[in-house]
C-alpha cells in the first residue's frame, strides 16, 4: 500500500515528469498554446503511456530476459531498440483505432498523435519502470500516473501562457524566453511538494 | 552544397537549441555543470554524425513508406553503442547521465536532422551536416552548464572561482534553474543577434 501510494503522489506531483525530471519537453513547450489542444495531447499521452509500459514490461519480462537465461547470451542490451519500435508501432496502432472508433478526438489530436513516439516522456517512463524492477501492475500504474501529471503541468501551463498573450512583454522575451522562464516558476512551485514523501 | 555554410548553418544560423528550440529535455536536464554538458552533447554529436552518414547511405534502398521506423532502428542501433561504450570507459559520465543517454534515441535533433537533410544529401555533406549540428548542440549545452554550475556552486569546470564571499544560488542547478536561465540566455542571444543586425 505505501509504495502504490508513493508511486501516485510520486509521478504525478513530487517527481513531475515534466517539471522535474525534465521528460516531455518538446509537446510541453510545442502544444501549449491552447487549453483544449493541451488537454487532448494530455488524454492521447496518457493512453499511449499506460499501454507503452505494459507492453515494454511484458518485452522485457516475457522475451528479453527468458531469451537470456535460455540461450545464455544477454539479450537485455537490446531494450532501447526493442522499446522504441514497441512505442511507435503502439502509437500506429492507436492511431488506427481512434480513426475507426472515435473519429471527432481524432480529428482534434491531429499532428500530435504520430509525434508522441519523439515524446520522451514515453521511452523515459518505459526505462524507469525497468530500472525500478517495476511489476506489472506498478510499471502500468507508473506510466498512467506519470502521464496524469504531465497532463496535469500541461493544461496549467497553457492556461497560463493563454493569459500571457494578452500582456506586454519586452520584445526579446516574446515566444520561447517568457515560456520557459514560465515554466521555472512553475517549477519552483511544484518544488513545494517535496516535503510530502520521504 | 558548401562545408564552410554547412558548418555555419548548423553552429550558428540554426542552432538546435537556441534558434530551432528542439532537443530541449537533455539541454534543461544535465547541465547542472559545464562537464555534463559537454559529454552530453558529444554523446548526441557522435549519434548524429553516424546515423546521418548512415541514413545517406542507406537513403536510396529505404521505401518512402516505412523511412521513419528505419530511421528510428538505425539512430536506436548507434545509441546502443554509444551506450554501452560510455559504460566501458566514462562510467562517471554515464552514471550522471543516467536516463538521458538511452533517451537520445527520441531526440528530436537527430530524428529532425536525419527527415530534413541526411534523407536527401549524400554522405559527405551529411557527415558535415550532422558534426556542426553536433558542435552547436555540444557548445549550446556548455553554455548553459558553465553559467549554472558558476551561479549555483560558484565553480567552472570543477574548479571553485568565486570566492566564498560570493552567495551561491544553490536554485540555479536544481530544475527551475534550467528553465531560467535557459529563458533568460536566449533573450539575452536575440538582444545581441539584434543589435548587430
Amino acid at each position: 500500500m505505501d509504495k502504490l501510494i508513493y508511486i501516485v503522489v510520486g509521478s504525478i506531483l513530487v517527481n513531475n515528469y515534466v517539471l522535474s525530471r525534465f521528460l516531455g519537453i518538446c509537446p510541453f513547450l510545442g502544444v501549449s498554446r491552447k487549453v483544449e489542444t493541451a488537454f487532448g495531447m494530455g488524454v492521447a499521452v496518457t493512453f499511449v503511456m499506460t499501454l507503452a509500459s505494459v507492453a515494454t514490461w511484458m518485452a522485457y519480462n516475457l522475451a528479453l530476459e527468458p531469451l537470456t537465461n535460455a540461450l545464455g547470451f544477454n539479450f537485455t542490451f537490446l531494450y532501447n531498440i526493442a522499446f522504441i519500435l514497441i512505442i511507435a508501432a503502439l502509437v500506429q496502432f492507436v492511431e488506427m483505432f481512434m480513426k475507426k472508433s472515435s473519429p471527432t478526438l481524432y480529428r482534434a489530436l491531429g499532428v500530435y498523435l504520430p509525434l508522441i513516439t519523439t515524446n520522451c516522456a514515453v521511452l523515459g517512463v518505459t526505462v524507469i519502470n525497468m530500472n525500478e524492477g517495476y511489476g506489472l501492475l506498478y510499471a502500468a500504474l507508473n506510466g498512467m500516473c506519470a502521464a496524469l501529471g504531465f497532463t496535469l503541468t500541461i493544461v496549467l501551463f497553457a492556461g497560463i501562457r493563454e493569459r500571457l498573450e494578452r500582456n506586454d512583454i519586452l520584445p526579446h522575451f516574446l515566444g520561447f524566453p517568457i515560456a520557459l522562464i514560465t515554466a521555472g516558476l512553475m517549477s519552483i512551485a511544484f518544488f513545494g511538494f517535496s516535503g510530502i514523501i520521504k | 552544397m558548401n562545408i564552410g555554410k554547412i558548418i555555419k548553418n548548423g553552429v550558428i544560423d540554426e542552432n538546435p537549441t537556441f534558434v530551432q528550440v528542439i532537443g530541449m529535455c537533455p539541454t534543461l536536464a544535465v547541465t547542472t555543470s559545464a562537464i555534463n554538458g559537454i559529454g552530453m552533447g558529444l554523446a548526441t554529436a557522435a549519434v548524429l554524425v553516424c546515423s546521418n552518414l548512415m541514413i545517406s547511405l542507406i537513403r536510396k534502398i529505404v521505401p518512402d513508406k516505412i523511412r521513419i521506423p528505419c530511421y528510428v532502428v538505425v539512430i536506436a542501433s548507434f545509441v546502443t553503442i554509444v551506450q554501452l561504450l560510455l559504460q566501458g570507459f566514462l562510467p562517471e559520465l554515464n552514471k550522471s547521465l543516467g536516463i538521458f543517454i538511452p533517451l537520445i534515441v527520441v531526440n528530436c535533433i537527430i530524428l529532425a536532422r536525419a527527415e530534413a537533410f541526411a534523407g536527401k544529401q549524400g554522405p559527405i555533406s551529411s557527415f558535415f551536416d550532422g558534426a556542426s549540428m553536433g558542435i552547436g548542440f555540444t557548445l549550446a549545452l556548455f553554455i548553459i552548464g558553465l553559467a549554472r554550475e558558476l551561479l549555483g556552486s560558484g565553480s567552472a569546470l570543477g574548479f571553485t572561482i568565486l570566492p566564498v564571499v560570493f552567495p551561491r544560488t544553490i536554485m540555479m542547478i536544481l530544475p527551475p534553474g534550467a528553465f531560467i536561465t535557459l529563458g533568460l540566455l536566449m533573450a539575452l542571444l536575440r538582444y545581441i543577434g539584434r543589435r548587430k543586425a
